[in-house]
């Protein structure tokens, strides 16, 4: 069913008691053309574009928990391209042109807000390293600005720009096209539009093992729901790449880390933008709803306990309360943790493995939301054609055998 | 916050450990290949289970020690001098359950 002016209309004769399940729910078939692993924003990306763009539609996708329920529900929903090298700028663009418009196509309000991405410099070296990202995102066409702190101030009142605090804003730059979308709408309008073309969505579906064949190319998978054959698999899961992808005995450079965020009690709209420090590690923006959602760093070891430790998140709320004071007696209401899985040059893995017929989509680390559209399209086209779409062709697996590292220390707004 | 016990200090909070990485990780020869380089440079087990890391009590006694620590829980199951060899996993793992219940 199509959504219109209309079909709201006529729901609302109803009180909206009628609306009809948006996504089919069925069993797994024997086997598949293609089986995306992982239902978050990504794998479901990957998905609708399998069957909308290349016509593909024989497809699953296998998702242990419920949809959209891991990294896709867990992260700050910021969304921005301005990176500092070629490949990452490519890339990240590519994401944010899907994004602009993606509503539309999916016929799904995806929520995407372009209220700007404002990243604050503290000291001299941030302002040559955030200059140089600007004049780096300037030469590739990407929009950046820059603020001096009276700038930064006036598009973000209630910022602190006093000179006498322990980091004292210097500078910003401002990514205006960058800003958040709703993570929940963006994994079920993917799911919408994909189970509309023909693509199972098979949840409760826990990947155990990935079966191959002689030649080595894989076969199917085994599943908590039984055998699933399949020609190709697309793997998409986040912070558990490297379980699954041992499964298939392919090891990857890859580590996996807690990340936390936390949301406040709803307020009043206050925070017009997304507000990001680098430094001292710090990121925050405002719900719809009115919750301020702010980001935390990493933990500093591996973990898979979706949880991490407090320290980090009041280190975090404490450059919060430095950067708005006006925030200091709001009171926080959750904060949770996801798992982030981190490449040594903090770019991801997309493209082929050693193995025939299976892909990875991997290592976002901290930033994946970000690249959702973008990821999921790149990831079909590369299992389409059985070669890296030439965007992911850089972030190959083979890059780190070569050297060819695309260090991104901008790849999360926390100092690597 | 972890509580980790230094095989010098004894139990102490985790704000003053580093964590330095997966241990045991053998360096490629100078004159390798490629491939063996890239792997002791990047290539980690990243395990959900029992992982063997360095970390160092950089706001104690400043030394480097190894531990075992289930990767679901968090729990540690124990520590010891780098100069010793890595423990058994896979017999840490049955004495501590699949969720590293048994840790300390």
């Amino acid at each position: 069913m199509h959504f219109s002016f209309l079909s709201l209309l006529r729901a609302a004769f109803s009180a909206h008691r009628d609306w009809p399940e948006q996504w089919r729910s069925p069993g797994p078939k024997p086997s598949y053309d293609v089986i995306i692993v992982g239902g978050g924003g990504h794998g479901l990306a990957a998905a609708y574009y399998l069957a909308a763009e290349f016509g593909i539609r024989d497809v699953a996708v296998v998702e242990k928990g419920w949809i959209g329920g891991g990294n896709t529900g867990r992260n700050t929903t910021i969304v921005r391209s301005n990176y500092l090298l070629e490949e990452s700028e490519a890339l990240y663009d590519h994401a944010l042109k899907l994004w602009e418009n993606l509503s539309q196509v999916l016929n799904y309000n995806v929520m995407f807000s372009p209220r700007g991405v404002m990243m604050l410099a503290h000291t001299t070296h941030d302002v040559q390293s955030f200059k140089r990202h600007y004049h780096a995102n300037r030469l590739a066409g990407i929009d950046t600005e820059w603020l001096t702190p009276e700038e930064a101030r006036d598009w973000c009142p209630g910022l602190n720009i006093a000179r006498d605090i322990r980091y004292p804003i210097v500078g910003a730059t401002l990514q205006k096209r960058g800003g958040v979308a709703r993570h929940d709408a963006v994994a079920w309008g993917y799911a919408r539009a994909a189970s509309a073309l023909g693509v199972d969505i098979i949840q409760n579906c826990e990947v155990t093992g990935i079966r191959r064949g002689l030649d080595g190319a894989v076969t199917g998978l085994d599943t908590t729901r039984g055998h699933i054959g399949a020609k190709k698999v697309g793997v998409s899961v986040a912070g558990h790449t490297s379980v699954i992808m041992d499964m298939a005995g392919v090891r990857l450079p890859i580590e996996s880390f807690p990340l936390q965020a936390l949301v406040s009690e709803p307020l009043k709209p206050i925070i017009s933008c997304v507000v990001m420090s680098n430094t001292i590690h710090a990121y925050i923006s405002q719900s719809d709803k009115g919750d301020l959602v702010i980001g935390a760093g990493t933990d500093q070891y591996v973990s898979y306990s979706q949880t991490g430790g407090m320290q980090i998140t009041a280190h975090t709320l404490d450059a919060i309360c430095e950067l708005f004071p006006v925030l200091r007696r709001v009171r926080m209401m959750r904060n949770w943790g996801g798992i982030v899985d981190t490449t040594a040059d903090r770019s991801p893995i997309l493209g082929t493995t050693p193995v025939p017929g299976l892909f990875v989509n991997c290592g976002w680390g901290t930033g994946g939301f970000k690249a959702t559209p973008g990821a999921g399209h790149l990831l079909a086209a590369t299992i389409a054609r059985g070669e890296p779409h030439p965007i992911a062709a850089p972030f190959s697996l083979d890059r780190f055998a070569r050297g060819r590292l695309i260090d991104e220390a901008a790849a999360a707004a926390v100092a690597h | 916050m972890l509580l980790i016990t230094c095989p010098y200090c004894g139990p102490r909070p985790e704000i003053e450990f580093a964590a330095r990485g997966e241990a045991h990780v053998a360096r490629a020869a100078p004159d390798g290949d490629g491939e063996a380089v890239a792997a002791s440079l990047w290539l980690r087990t990243n395990p959900k289970g029992l992982i063997a890391e360095r970390w160092r009590h950089v706001a104690g006694c400043g030394r480097f020690f190894n531990a075992v620590r289930h990767t679901v829980t968090d729990r540690f199951v124990t520590t010891y001098r780098v100069d010793e060899p890595r423990p058994d996993l896979a017999a840490l793992a049955a004495a501590v359950g699949a969720r590293g219940e048994g840790a300390r």
